[in-house]
């Protein structure tokens, strides 16, 4: 009897052991090229985001753009400080996003570049705030994400200062226009910039003059919303909504011969590149967007040749953040003065104390000279564009 | 002007619930069993017209016809592959594999087509709106040719039933299978008929309401599948006339509480209508009463 129970104790010691030699090795074949002793030279992002399902196009673009950065940073210089990236599948599922997060943390993850989406972000930065996980999301833009958490930054606009920037923007180009909105009641992304776009626009004692709603329903009937904005005599339309429903309300106002300016956020970025849309109907669509693959900036244009070249497609704005992301969290690290073997916990306050020095600055494709607030929220300028001949033309 | 504006929105996406629904309410009667994929056939009904205009360059009439003929043979097919063997093991079983296959056939096509939505070319691309009343009122053809093929399938549907010999054997099914089979007529023959109908209705309801309603993504069917579900209940499960007057409703409904009630309480307010029928009338407007045999 008391034989079985030692062997029992010890068969438990020893795969306890064997996991632990695992996660171990797991944590240093991460650092690829260099030998056993130099692994400290490695500083391991990871990140998490939808790969596959529906929301898979933003993750997939976070994906790629990182890899660019990662792979510029880590060619420039083979001999200094070496990054490697390694991005989890979360499905846009906040429980899923989690467990993706834990894994990254076991396999030795220091700082989270991510996650991609705001619901399971809202998720995964509750852990990372118990943990001392430093993270820098590229996309996630709900308020929720930074709420309370103070080592967890935004790169995006957050949905409210979207809100904002597009009600200034309307008032001060488009003050004689009689202005409506149309945004989806089911989601927080629409509804949080729209709450903030109303309240800003009528701070001033304008009305909007018609504000309609649907549901997710991407491919509901908009008739109803259109009609009460037309007899409203509504000239611009607030689209505070993403790409798919857009085309829909555009293809179906274009039915009716309304022809109202629509104005649209980083959400509409996507449109001209949906199969079968007739990209004529998106003429003179204005959206607030960060990043745009046609500007004739030299860094974007390097970028975009870079990132077509190895994947094959246009990248969209969600790719950008994601390179500049990297970028922003390189240069704070150096600014930190740790070695890549630090904790990351040690590396999440050091982080901190960076992002809300007041004197850093990080330059990247999305805005020049970003600052962040110690809420976590971001300070840059956004760029409106306007689509002309199929293309985002910077105003 | 709104109202007429809304009348004519409301018939043609309640004519979209009508043809939908038809597919619910004549499986339903013959198999008594909630065929819930029928929502996706309806998505793959766009997918394959959608590819064969867009990458063959097909006319989309004749594109529309294939879809067709897809539809009739994916639905023949997962009624012989999935529900076929369960029939008789309680109804249970047959609902589980229903949600099952419409699972299936969502994640196929995400395979298979991705997951980035597409934007549907109309049917009608080369039609004019009309307009009338100085401009006031406009009706497009999307709109008048869905009205007018939902009126069109209802008649054809309900000769055939009534007056073919096939019609006439779905009809004997439904009311009682065994007594049906002592007297000569092939269940199954019948059954795999009622669901190549209903799969080839659902690609014209896909072609015509992602015409009025472009987007296409893999869950395209889902909302005016569970939309058509309740048309069919609300008009009495398993009576084709009802899935008409229950689509119409439906549709008419949701429009009329978007343009005057509240645009975020549309569908809230659709389902309650739907209680309180059901309240009433627990078989729904135009359901028989069956007496439970012991």
């Amino acid at each position: 009897m008391k034989n079985k129970k030692w062997t029992k104790f010890f068969v438990v010691a020893l795969s306890c052991m064997m996991v632990f030699a695992m996660t171990a090795c797991g944590g240093g074949s991460d650092s690829g090229s260099s030998e056993e002793g130099d692994a400290a030279a490695v500083l391991h992002l990871g990140g998490v985001g939808p790969l596959t399902g529906p929301a898979a196009l933003y993750g997939t673009a976070v994906k790629n753009g990182a890899q660019l950065a990662v792979d510029e940073i880590n060619a420039a210089n083979p001999d200094g400080l070496q990054l490697a990236w390694d991005m989890q599948d979360d499905e846009h599922d906040a429980e899923k996003s989690v467990n993706a997060y834990n894994k990254l943390v076991d396999d030795g993850m220091q700082i989270l570049v991510g996650t991609v989406t705001t619901a399971p972000c809202t998720a995964v930065a509750a852990e990372a705030y118990e943990d001392r996980m430093f993270a820098l999301t590229p996309s996630a833009s709900g308020p929720a994400v930074t709420e309370g958490n103070d080592n967890v930054f935004q790169l995006c606009f957050s949905d409210p200062n979207q809100g904002i920037a597009s009600a200034d923007y309307i008032k001060e180009n488009f003050g004689d226009k009689t202005v409506g909105v149309i945004y989806n009641n089911a989601d927080n992304y629409s509804s949080g910039i729209y709450d903030k776009f109303k309240s800003e626009y009528e701070a001033g004692g304008k009305k909007l003059a018609a504000e309609e709603a649907f549901s997710d329903d991407a491919n509901a009937d908009f008739t109803a919303q259109l009609n009460s904005m037309k007899n409203a005599g509504v000239d611009l339309i607030f689209l505070p909504i993403y790409y798919t429903p857009a085309s829909n309300i555009m293809t179906q106002a274009n039915k009716m011969g309304y022809e109202p300016t629509f104005f649209g956020v980083d959400g509409m970025d996507g449109i001209l590149d949906l199969e079968g849309f007739d990209t004529s109907l998106a003429e003179g669509v204005m959206l607030l967007t960060p990043f745009t693959p046609y500007s004739e900036d030299e860094e974007v244009q390097k970028f975009v040749k870079a990132y077509e070249d190895a994947y094959g497609e246009t990248p969209i704005q969600f790719a950008a953040d994601a390179y500049d992301c990297v970028y922003a969290v390189y240069d704070a690290f150096q600014k930190t003065g740790l070695d890549a073997s630090a904790s990351y916990d040690e590396i999440c306050e050091a982080m901190i104390g960076v992002f809300t020095g007041g004197d850093f600055k990080a330059s990247g494709l999305t805005a020049d000279e970003m600052q962040w607030e110690a809420s976590g929220e971001v300070n840059k300028t956004p760029k409106v564009c306007v689509i002309e001949d199929g293309k985002y033309v910077e105003q | 002007m709104t109202f007429l504006n809304s009348l004519i929105s409301g018939l043609s996406l309640g004519s979209v619930y009508a043809i939908i629904a038809l597919g619910y309410t004549m499986v339903y009667g013959i198999s008594k069993m909630l065929n819930f994929a029928h929502g996706d056939v309806i998505m793959v009904g766009g997918y394959v017209s959608f590819c064969l205009t867009m990458y063959v360059g097909m006319n989309g009439w004749i594109a529309l016809l294939i879809a067709m003929v897809v539809c009739t043979l994916l639905g023949i097919i997962i009624e012989r592959l999935a529900y076929r063997p369960l029939r008789g093991t309680g109804s249970l079983a047959v609902l589980i594999t229903a949600i099952g296959v419409s699972y299936f056939l969502q994640n196929a096509a995400l395979l298979i087509w991705g997951a980035n939505p597409r934007v549907f070319t109309s049917l009608f691309n080369g039609m004019d709106t009309m307009h009338a009343a100085g401009g006031q009122l406009t009706i497009t053809p999307e709109s008048l040719f869905t009205i007018i093929a939902n009126i069109v399938i209802m008649i054809v549907l309900t000769l055939f039933v009534s007056r073919t010999k096939a019609g006439k054997a779905m009809r004997a099914v439904s009311e009682d299978n065994g007594a049906a089979q002592l007297m000569g007529i092939n269940v199954n023959q019948s059954i795999s008929l009622t669901f190549a109908i209903g799969s080839g209705l659902a690609a014209v309801a896909g072609v015509l309401m992602c015409s009025a309603y472009p987007v296409l993504m893999p869950t395209t069917g889902a909302m005016p599948g569970i939309k058509a579900f309740t048309a069919a209940v609300f008009g009495g499960i398993g009576s084709i006339p009802g899935a008409m007057i229950g689509g119409l409703i439906l549709g008419i409904i949701e429009i009329f509480s978007r343009a005057y009630i509240s645009t975020e309480l549309s569908d809230a307010i659709v389902f309650a209508c739907l209680i309180i029928v059901l309240l009433v009338k627990p078989t729904g407007l135009l359901g028989k009463k069956v007496s439970e045999k012991v």
